[in-house]
């Protein structure tokens, strides 16, 4: 394993590649994330998109490459370390707590107390109200505190979702497919919302609907094969002939 | 530094509300005045030793119903307690007074009756009582640890560590039965006799003894339900159900299952070690792999997200096998058999199901109904409620 160059971006992703039985999902991928940039990553099916997030998260483990968060290796280390060092990542099927309260689905994401112990002796000082209030106010669900979260519709699960890992403070939140199943309304409020909450951090997004990346993206890369196909602003993407003859079908 | 307000919101926080205080009362009732009362000692003994068999239950609702953590070998852990125990008793039985006729008086009598003619040393702590009862709790923590760490850091599926508790508690019946001179051999320790001087075999002894033993049994659901109402109560339910998210929200989940584990070790040995103090032997068959598979049907009959459950199921079942098996020995089994398919078809949450489901609505209905024919009562039920 390479072990990669010190530089000044949030994320440093160099070489990486991954295979599965001699099929790279993954093939020498390098890109780079600044700090509070808002990236998008799109690509045909199968083009390994997931892959990578499951790579910076640590789900999955990596054949060869690095990946530097903070010019910290993440390569190696267990979820919940790479979690506490500061990268969340959000699910493509909304993933929460059904049984638990939406209240309750906040505050079992809240950064404090992750240990045994410390989740016996969790108090939920006026602190940690406020903060998970003012989290369920961003995300749109003040008033569905005490609310199952089952109850839910399917545009508030993927918010409470986004809502557990702003309440974990990253600074890098990875985000997969997070307006997948949403009315037009709801994609509406949820570019406001990631528009306001990328202040003060990096945000890397996989996503399909090309209207709603456009509302959103500072850059596009287009993977493809597990490759780089391009990397740009919007415009550039859509003014490039390959993206155009390998996705965007025209 | 706990507060005196701390301690009385973790006491709130174990007895759960009024339907926790109601299933309590109701629970303590039973086990303290009413069998007492009108059970003959001989009775109240038997329902001690089932009693015994509850703290695994309890136990087993804690890692199975609420980690997720199925174990098919807690009578390894009940056997740690029992043994504990049983060791000590037995020393203090062998004093050179009494074993006098022995090659090698002063130890226990299955050693010499096979050429031991030491104390081995890892016997040595049980000849102290403070000793035993530490060992008692440290043993299961021990052992339990050192069994789940590996798997759970190594993410194993939970049928495979299923048959991996099954498997222990096979090594351990084999190892107790293969080293008679060491453990006893398959006719276990008997001939237990005297707890610090105290003779354990009178009925002035046995009645006590039922009552530590359901008094450290509704202590032992205290402190889970207590566990349960933190957020590590939360955490647990959550990776049984979403393992991906909660080690996505930052937890490290095998130190969240291995500690579950361990807490239910400990129960289970605990009961282990007050099974021989009330029946007065510990042997192999008590704790080997059918009472261990006896022990999760307990549960499951109880409802396995039920601690007062765990209770009323092992209770239940064991009446059930001691009345069946003494009539019927042949059909018990198909009985028994017959019975957790019921169960698991039927009944997946158990009798606690059968209470939350049909029992709680209908109470509910008929308080609501007396509540609307006498709302003048009500008024100053409340009225009396709000000056208190």
């Amino acid at each position: 394993m390479s072990s990669g160059s010190s530089t000044d971006y949030l994320l440093a992703v160099e070489d990486l590649t991954v295979s599965f039985d001699g099929f790279k999902a993954v093939d020498s991928l390098t890109f780079y994330v600044d700090a509070d940039e808002l990236r998008v990553i799109i690509g045909p099916n199968g083009a390994g998109k997931t892959t990578v997030l499951d790579l910076i998260s640590g789900k999955t483990a990596a054949s060869e490459g690095s990946i530097k968060f903070n010019n910290q290796e993440l390569l190696g280390k267990r979820e919940h370390a790479i979690v506490r060092a500061g990268v969340g990542r959000k699910f493509q099927t909304p993933s929460i707590y059904e049984d638990l309260t939406v209240l309750e689905n906040l505050e079992i994401s809240f950064p404090w107390g992750r240990t045994v112990w410390g989740s016996l002796t969790f108090n939920r000082t006026p602190e940690i109200s406020d903060k998970i209030h003012k989290v369920a106010e961003e995300i749109y669900l003040s008033d569905k505190l005490d609310e199952k979260a089952e109850l839910l519709s399917h545009g508030q699960k993927q918010w409470l979702e986004i809502g557990m890992l702003l309440v974990q403070e990253p600074e890098l939140m990875l985000l997969d497919e997070p307006v997948a199943g949403m009315s037009v309304k709801e994609r509406e409020a949820t570019a406001k919302l990631l528009k306001k909450v990328a202040k003060g951090r990096s945000i890397i997004i996989i996503e399909h609907d090309m209207e709603f990346v456009e509302s959103i993206a500072n850059r596009v890369t287009v993977l493809h094969m597990g490759k780089i196909l391009a990397e740009g602003n919007m415009a550039e993407i859509k003014a490039n002939e390959t993206v155009k003859h390998v996705y965007l079908g025209d | 530094m706990k507060t005196k307000s701390s301690e009385n919101n973790a006491i709130t926080k174990a007895i759960g509300g009024k339907e926790g205080l109601v299933a309590l009362v109701v629970l303590a009732v039973l086990l303290l005045v009413v069998l007492p009362l009108f059970l003959s000692v001989f009775r109240l003994n038997l329902t001690g030793k089932y009693l015994s068999y509850a703290f695994v239950a309890v136990g087993l609702v804690m890692c199975w119903g609420y980690g997720g953590i199925l174990s098919l070998g807690q009578g390894l852990f009940f056997g740690l307690g029992g043994y504990s125990m049983a060791m000590f008793l037995k020393l203090e039985a062998s004093d050179p007074e009494s074993t006098k006729i022995q090659t090698t008086p002063g130890i226990p009598d299955f050693m010499d009756w096979n050429q031991v003619t030491e104390l081995p040393t890892f016997w040595i702590p049980f000849k102290s009582l403070p000793a035993t009862l530490a060992l008692v709790v440290v043993l299961p923590i021990v052992f339990s640890y050192l069994l789940s760490v590996f798997y759970f850091r190594g993410r194993v599926g939970p049928v495979v560590f299923a048959i991996l508790t099954q498997s222990m508690v096979a090594c351990l019946w084999y190892v107790i039965v293969g080293n008679q001179g060491y453990f006893g051999g398959i006719n276990g320790m008997t001939d237990l006799k005297t707890l610090a001087g105290w003779d354990i075999r009178t009925e002035e002894a046995q009645r006590t003894l039922y009552f530590v033993c359901v008094g450290l049994l509704l202590v032992s659901i205290l402190v889970c339900r207590w566990i349960l109402a933190t957020r590590l109560g939360r955490v647990l339910v959550a990776q049984r159900d979403k393992e991906e998210r909660v080690r996505f929200s930052g937890y490290n989940i095998s130190s969240f299952r291995i500690f579950i584990f361990c807490v239910a070790a400990v129960i289970s040995s605990i009961g282990g070690a007050l099974f021989t103090l009330q029946v007065g032997f510990m042997s192999p068959n008590l704790i080997g792999v059918v009472p261990s598979i006896d022990m999760v049907i307990f549960a499951a009959v109880g409802g396995r997200l039920s601690l007062y459950g765990a209770v009323y199921g092992t209770l239940l079942v064991t009446l059930a096998k001691s009345l069946f098996s003494e009539s019927y020995p042949n059909l018990w089994m198909f009985f028994y058999g017959s019975l957790f398919i019921v169960i698991v078809i039927l009944l997946p949450k158990g009798l606690a199901g059968l209470y939350q489901d049909y029992l709680r609505p209908w109470g509910a209905k008929l308080i609501d109904f007396r509540k609307r024919r006498v709302p003048v009562q009500k008024e100053t039920v409340t009225s009396q409620e709000g000056k208190a």
